[in-house]
């Protein structure tokens, strides 16, 4: 049987017929859609498969290595940039190893089409010295789970799945393979308590795997040798890459395709020996590129996107590939003179637009204050016709950083930060700023859902008053308000009284997300309707 | 044979309504499909586009390759122009005549208008007031598709129609029947007269 379905949904509906019994993940652009479809699947409610939406990527991790000590099969899902957030626990589960099967799956972003930057979660698990899967297609995607979780058990170790947003966003038809039984509960008899004096134990047997590993690369089904090239131009194609080369190239080419790491070293070698120069063409940054000119030593011309032949940046496309390849552009159309650019922006209606609308009076008043964003949709309050912001780093960032502008004597520090994300990375921050009463001014603005990535449960609706007074914080400086266009006048007030107060103030202005309130409108005339 | 198509809009128009329907027709002629879309942040007001590849043999690239695209179906009339070297030179533009301006820079419109004119293969309609003349408010997405219907192919406008029967088939008859009336209307505002 065929389905049609997204890179992500074909890892989804992967893991559950790979006997998957628990999926932790906080969502992020490109990752959300695999944890949204196991948590819409039948099998779920059958087999009482986890899904719920964790606090953090760090949670995730750590609840996932959890099950897999008691013997289950668990998935671990974020976008590129929560590999940094959960990177304690991911490490460390290498050293521990692994009981049921683990794998993470790290969604990269190359082009920054929702992140802050273009790292490449390939380096993590070379890092962690684990084992990478990296599917060219929604085929693979599907396939790959059940030999990752196959893997992960046999050599007790977790493995890390990595794909990209094109992948991760694509749709194609995939051939539904058949469904396995979840594992019997069955905890660990090992010693997973990482004492140095264990540890430096364990982190030898990890060390001692790392010859499997490789041997396993060399004769996987999912890394293999093409050849037909008249040209001697050998072309090692990582994941996605795969298809941007067949797509130019066909059956004309000397291929190492890649999708399973270590890298086969001796695939390369080979590669290497029948051709005269290599081409690497991996999406993201030059992970393989760097590994292959180490390999082959400096003699050896290896081109990639240090040389300049593939771009430095960005994701990889079937043009910049053909270029690589020499093969020249056909005519086509000059670019349109009547077009202006469209960015994203907040909804009309939506209460965020009511914080900046206030924000942006205090800012025109007071030229030195200074506003830390944070990672959400009201990371577009940056943008005309607000231009509120002045940093945004990373999850939590916001109330720190504007806590450290203080202490260095900035006033006024205001922090804005959504609500999803002040439970992810926020309150560890504002602990800190209350313990010190630092004079900060902090908005979480509260829409009661995670609304950039299409409104998922919020870890915190209806707690933040309590965890922000259970923190420590003073209640005369604790308020709550609704972001109503009547109320920015009274918001902006409020700022100013609080501004002028030297410690730490918490504003919450909370109204529901518009698209959350139009969604559970909907659903709530469906059910009257079938009530009737 | 296979028929490369950029489906672009706004964010909140509906483009993938019409790649859903596409996608369920090609599926059931037992055509190769490839079908990249964007989801995340660019969704909220912002251009948005999808890359929709069919074929009959394999498909091995994700994305279009610049001057491969057969066919752009946009919702927006600047928003058709945005992909221009992705079309093919003899490749054909399917799009709404009606503006949609959430910026302050949106450019002169008859400029607009005579840039597009000037291309080989451009079929401009106000879809919106059709769909509105078809009594379906909210079938502007489905008279874009009825209007690219022809120039798609490789699937016949009987297998398009029978893919919308099926996508809205769980919304019920009223509504099947109002989608392929805003379609027809497409369908029949690009047929030669």
């Amino acid at each position: 049987m065929k389905k049609l379905l997204l890179g992500d949904e074909a890892i989804a509906l992967g893991a559950i017929h790979a006997g998957l019994s628990g999926v932790y993940a906080y969502p992020g652009t490109p990752s959300t859609e695999i944890t949204e479809f196991i948590q819409g699947h039948p099998l779920t409610k059958e087999r009482g498969i986890h899904s719920r939406w964790c606090t953090n990527e760090k949670t995730a991790m750590e609840a996932a290595l959890g099950m897999s000590y008691a013997g289950k099969r668990a998935l671990v899902c974020m976008k590129h940039v929560g590999m940094n957030v959960c990177a304690d626990a991911f490490v460390n589960s290498a050293v521990t190893g692994v009981h049921g099967g683990l794998v993470v799956l790290a969604a990269d972003d190359p082009s920054m089409h929702s992140s802050q930057n273009e790292q490449d979660s390939r380096f993590y698990g070379k890092f962690a010295l684990i084992p990478i899967f990296e599917p060219s297609n929604q085929q693979e995607c599907y396939d790959v789970m059940a030999k990752a979780f196959e893997f992960s058990e046999a050599i007790k170790e977790p493995v890390l799945l990595r794909v990209v947003t094109r992948l991760a966003h694509s749709r194609a038809a995939v051939e539904i393979g058949e469904v396995r039984d979840t594992n019997p509960m069955n905890p660990s008899t090992d010693q997973w308590v990482l004492l140095p004096g264990i540890a430096r134990k364990k982190y030898e047997v990890l060390l001692g795997k790392q010859a499997q590993m490789l041997e396993a690369a060399e004769k996987s089904a999912f890394n293999r040798v093409e050849k037909g090239g008249k040209q001697r131009l050998g072309i090692i194609a990582c994941g996605i890459a795969y298809n941007y080369v067949k797509e130019a190239v066909g059956n004309d080419a000397n291929i190492l395709k890649v999708s399973q790491y270590p890298l086969p070293e001796a695939q390369v070698k080979a590669l290497a020996a029948e051709n005269d120069a290599l081409l690497v063409v991996e999406d993201g940054q030059p992970v393989v590129e760097q590994d292959v000119k180490a390999l082959l030593g400096a003699g050896y011309p290896v081109k990639g996107r240090l040389t300049g032949d593939l771009p430095r940046t960005g994701e990889l496309t079937p043009d910049c590939v053909c270029r690589a390849l020499g093969m020249p552009a056909g005519p086509a159309f000059e670019p349109a003179q009547n077009l202006a650019g469209r960015p994203p922006q907040l909804c009309k209606g939506c209460g965020h637009r009511d914080v900046y609308g206030a924000l942006r009076e205090i800012i025109d008043e007071m030229p030195d204050a200074r506003v830390f964003g944070d990672i959400g949709c009201y990371t577009l309050g940056a943008l005309p016709p607000f231009k509120a912001l002045s940093s945004t780093v990373d999850m939590g960032a916001s109330i720190t950083m504007a806590k450290g502008a203080a202490d260095a004597g900035l006033r006024p520090a205001i922090a804005v930060i959504g609500d999803s994300t002040f439970t992810h990375s926020g309150m560890t921050g504002l602990l800190d700023a209350i313990n010190e009463n630092s004079p900060i001014t902090v908005i979480i603005s509260d829409n009661l859902t995670t609304g950039m990535t299409g409104g998922q449960d919020s870890a915190g609706t209806n707690k933040f008053e309590a965890i922000c007074l259970g923190l420590g914080m003073d209640p005369a400086h604790l308020h709550v308000v609704t972001p109503l266009p009547k109320n920015i006048p009274a918001i902006a007030q409020l700022l100013r009284d609080e501004i002028a107060y030297e410690g730490v103030s918490v504003i919450i202005p909370r109204r529901e997300c518009i698209q959350t309130a139009a969604r559970h409108a909907r659903e709530a005339a469906k059910a009257k309707a079938s009530q009737n | 044979m296979k028929k490369d198509i950029i489906l672009c809009g706004v964010g909140g128009q509906g483009i993938l309504s019409i790649a859903t329907i596409i996608g369920e027709a090609a599926t059931k002629a037992g055509l190769h499909l490839k079908q990249a879309e964007v989801h995340g942040m660019s969704q909220r007001g912002g251009d948005v586009q999808s890359n929709l590849r069919l074929s009959t043999d394999q498909i091995w690239s994700d994305l279009i390759p610049q001057a491969g695209a057969d066919l752009i179906i946009s919702m927006e009339p600047m928003e058709s122009l945005r992909y221009l070297a992705y079309l093919s030179p003899k490749g054909t533009i399917v799009t709404s005549s009606k503006p949609f301006v959430n910026i302050p820079n949106y450019p002169d419109e008859a400029a607009l208008n005579s840039e597009l004119d000037a291309l080989p293969s451009v079929k401009k309609l106000d879809i919106e007031t059709v769909a509105h003349e078809c009594g379906n408010v909210r079938g502007a997405n489905m008279v874009l598709l009825g209007m690219a219907a022809p120039y798609l192919e490789i699937l016949s406008v009987d297998q398009l129609r029978s893919a919308i029967a099926t996508v809205f088939a769980r919304k019920g008859e009223d509504i099947v029947n109002a989608n392929l009336k805003a379609f027809d209307a497409g369908v029949a505002a690009v047929q030669p007269q």
